[in-house]
């Protein structure tokens, strides 16, 4: 029953508009960004290489390589920097955590979409 | 309105302030609670309510008097009871009353009194924060107490000397949380920052005193 009611109590706070994507997965992640008194957003779309934690701390690690040089981003899921998330392309792996990639470049770095 | 509350730790997680903020905070199931006793100055020499948990204890549970105590207030099912002592201010209670976690609301300073988690008999290294010595470069001075006093003078240990022993299930007091939400319709009081003892462990709930 204690469980229950910490389940119960980060279902409610945790973001409905989170789509379902997992490792593999590329996305694009809009954050918003401060500026002065000026908001605006700004996009990092990558494949997801890890998520991390569940509850209201999870978080997501984005990887793209940006000029021939790998970037990896962690987002945590249900913050409010986050504008939203959309689901670029689905990525078919066989493992949950994908760090392999960062050793792995160019046509060997692909992933298969998911049937 | 009550000067406390008796409850349970559920556990901790986190949430983002409007602002986008992150606060730790616990969770603790706050009651409903009974008033069990009312204590006045004509009877006991001293004003306060002693509440108890409400929990569905079977009878055969509970200890004859405790079970004879309670049948007294008319509740039932309590085995957790505590005692608060009345202000001028607080409103009157009398036995048999509810209390329930609607007495508080967000922005409340609370402090939360638990029996932190038992450690057994600890080394000084846990117990006090002791450096301890290095592990290599020969090093035969690992996680040892050192040095505790002189010799010939006094000839005896310092009392209060720090030393390893047996560490916490001690009552912990933690002052000052701030109450971030209040669920009345599953009773639960969510609080910034952590709680002493266990994940199920009980806790008293009070107004902060400052």
């Amino acid at each position: 029953m204690q469980t229950a009611l910490l389940t119960k109590f980060i279902q409610k706070n945790k973001r409905a508009d989170t789509p379902a994507f997992r490792s593999g997965d590329t996305i694009r992640v809009h954050v918003k960004i401060k500026e002065g008194d000026k908001e605006r957003l700004q996009a990092f779309e990558g494949t997801v290489i890890a998520r991390h934690n569940s509850g209201l701390g999870e978080t997501v690690t984005v990887r793209k390589v940006s000029f021939g040089q790998g970037v990896e981003r962690i987002f945590p899921v249900n913050a409010k920097v986050i504008d939203h998330i959309d689901v670029v392309r689905t990525g078919r792996v066989r493992r949950s955590k994908l760090y392999y990639l960062r050793g792995l470049k160019g046509k060997a770095a692909r992933l298969r979409e998911r049937e | 309105m009550s000067p406390g509350i008796l409850g349970k730790k559920i556990g901790m997680t986190q949430m983002f302030r409007p602002d986008g903020q992150v606060v730790p905070v616990t969770l603790l199931k706050a009651g409903p609670c009974m008033v069990v006793q009312r204590k006045t100055p004509t009877t006991d020499g001293y004003d306060a309510v002693q509440l108890g948990l409400v929990e569905n204890i079977k009878e055969q549970r509970l200890s004859k008097p405790a079970a004879g105590h309670l049948k007294k207030a008319g509740v039932g099912g309590s085995k957790f009871l505590r005692e608060f002592p009345l202000v001028s201010g607080d409103g009157d209670f009398k036995a048999g009353d509810q209390v329930r976690v609607d007495q508080f609301k967000p922005k409340d300073k609370v402090d939360v009194i638990g029996i932190s988690k038992g450690r057994g008999f600890a080394g000084l290294v846990k117990r006090h924060h002791f450096g301890g010595g290095a592990d290599t470069h020969g090093s035969m001075f690992h996680r040892a107490p050192g040095s505790i006093g002189a010799s010939s003078f006094p000839s005896r240990v310092l009392p209060g000397m720090r030393m390893a022993g047996h560490m916490g299930h001690a009552r912990v007091t933690v002052r000052n949380l701030e109450v971030i939400e209040v669920d009345t319709e599953d009773n639960v009081l969510v609080v910034k920052g952590a709680v002493p003892g266990p994940n199920g462990g009980y806790v008293v709930v009070r107004r902060a005193k400052r």
